[in-house]
């Protein structure tokens, strides 16, 4: 069967998709693991912050397990994580995501993919979603990474979440859709 | 033995992100080509919903508020299949639209048309065993919009589908059969093979029509399957 064509999210799907804004934290105080506060930021490509964008995220746990049956570790999944988060953007293009350094995942040849955060991006004006991933800064393991290593090198940093030279746990990740510093995008 | 993998769409089948008819795309799509990446279990993996997260209102429109809201009242209901034809059971499925007047429910619709107090326009159901979802709702307006002089969107409603997997998200949009104004909406005419586009259409069905009641569409939403490793076939 022929799939079904994906079309724009328009500028209105707040009243529906977002909301619940409990839906921008992915962990609770129960939850293991590294604490990060995520603000990511949209941009155009006249690098104008995109105030009517819907980010989601999808994470694998402190232990770098997903609550997924495709996982054959989940029933040792964190269970006080939810993988999912999903914010829309404010006026300035950003909104902020509450959760933890997610672990690492295995590729499909057993070794190990760096610590990343996968991303779907959906706005006005864009016709389907756009999907990247956010890795993390100065992580020694991005070295080895094997999706990364498909991305040209000098590309490779619009896929960087940067650190708060003040505080650790925060990271923030920008996205610029189109122009000069247009970030990384996948076809999965 | 390779994990098996989600088929890529038909080219043809989806939108490009740069359509210059569609203007917010001038500065939105992304230019530089895709990298394509393998499925891993990052993305073979994805949100899964339960039924704490839908009641017996989030899928009936018309029954969110104290009264009625005005309009022609429908029941839209299809299936959510993959591309091999099986359901894709307990899957959420998200609604969002204008009202029968052509606005939407949201700060931001400044449509010289009124607001219903009797309905927001949002729902959300899951898929039963065999795939199959309902809504009960009204039709919606087509309503104007700054793209171009005298544009109007064909009247439609917004579907939001997650699937087993972060690869199988969709968001789209269903129309209604005949409208007038498809030739003129290049958010439409974004999709290039015409029969992709039609399969965005709601066929009127009179076996889901309730006498007395409501008229009855159905919307099949098909996503992305797996490939069988030549081993399960």
């Amino acid at each position: 069967m022929e799939h079904t064509p994906s079309q724009t999210i328009g500028p209105f799907f707040h009243l529906s998709l977002t909301v619940d804004q409990a839906a921008g934290c992915l962990a609770g105080p129960e939850t293991k693991g590294e604490r990060i506060r995520l603000a990511c930021k949209v941009l155009d490509g006249d690098a104008l912050p995109v105030d009517d964008a819907m980010i989601e995220l999808w994470q694998a746990d402190a232990g770098g397990r997903y609550d997924h049956p495709e996982d054959p570790r989940r029933g040792a999944h964190d269970s006080a994580f939810r993988g999912f988060g999903r914010l829309a953007t404010n006026a300035e293009g950003a909104c902020i995501f509450e959760s933890v350094k997610p672990g690492r995942v295995p590729a499909s040849d057993g070794a190990l993919q760096a610590p990343h955060i996968n991303v779907g991006l959906f706005a006005r004006g864009l016709l389907k979603r756009a999907v990247t991933r956010i890795y993390f800064s100065g992580n020694p393991a991005n070295q080895s990474d094997p999706v990364l290593a498909l991305v040209p090198e000098n590309r490779r940093d619009t896929l960087m979440a940067r650190p708060d030279a003040g505080d650790a746990a925060r990271w923030s990740f920008d996205i610029h859709l189109c122009g000069e510093r247009e970030t990384v995008f996948f076809d999965l | 033995m390779a994990d098996p993998t989600y088929r890529r769409p038909d080219p043809g089948s989806q939108p490009d992100y740069l359509y210059e008819p569609y203007t917010s795309t001038i500065r939105r799509a992304p230019r530089q080509p895709l990298v394509v990446i393998p499925q891993t279990l990052s993305e073979r993996t994805g949100p899964l919903f339960g039924h704490d997260t839908t009641t017996e209102a989030s899928s009936d429109l018309t029954r969110q508020h104290a009264g009625e809201p005005l309009g022609e009242r429908i029941i839209v209901t299809g299936r959510v299949l993959d591309d091999r034809g099986r359901p894709v059971p307990h899957t959420l499925v998200e609604i969002w639209q204008a009202n029968a007047a052509g606005r939407y429910f949201h700060k931001k619709d400044d449509h010289r048309a009124p607001l219903d107090p009797n309905f927001s326009g949002g729902g959300r159901a899951l898929t039963d065993s065999n795939g199959c979802y309902r809504f009960v709702t009204i039709k919606p307006g087509a309503y104007p919009w700054q793209n171009h002089e005298n544009a109007w969107r064909p009247a439609h409603i917004h579907f939001s589908l997650f699937g087993p997997a972060f690869v199988t998200r969709l968001v789209t949009q269903m129309y209604f059969p005949g409208d007038p104004l498809f030739d003129f909406d290049p958010i439409f005419q974004s999709i290039r093979d015409p029969r992709a586009r039609e399969r965005l259409i709601a066929r009127f069905d009179l076996g889901t029509t309730q006498p007395e009641w409501a008229l009855g569409f159905r919307f099949d939403i098909v996503l992305r399957g797996r490939d069988a490793t030549p081993f399960e076939d």
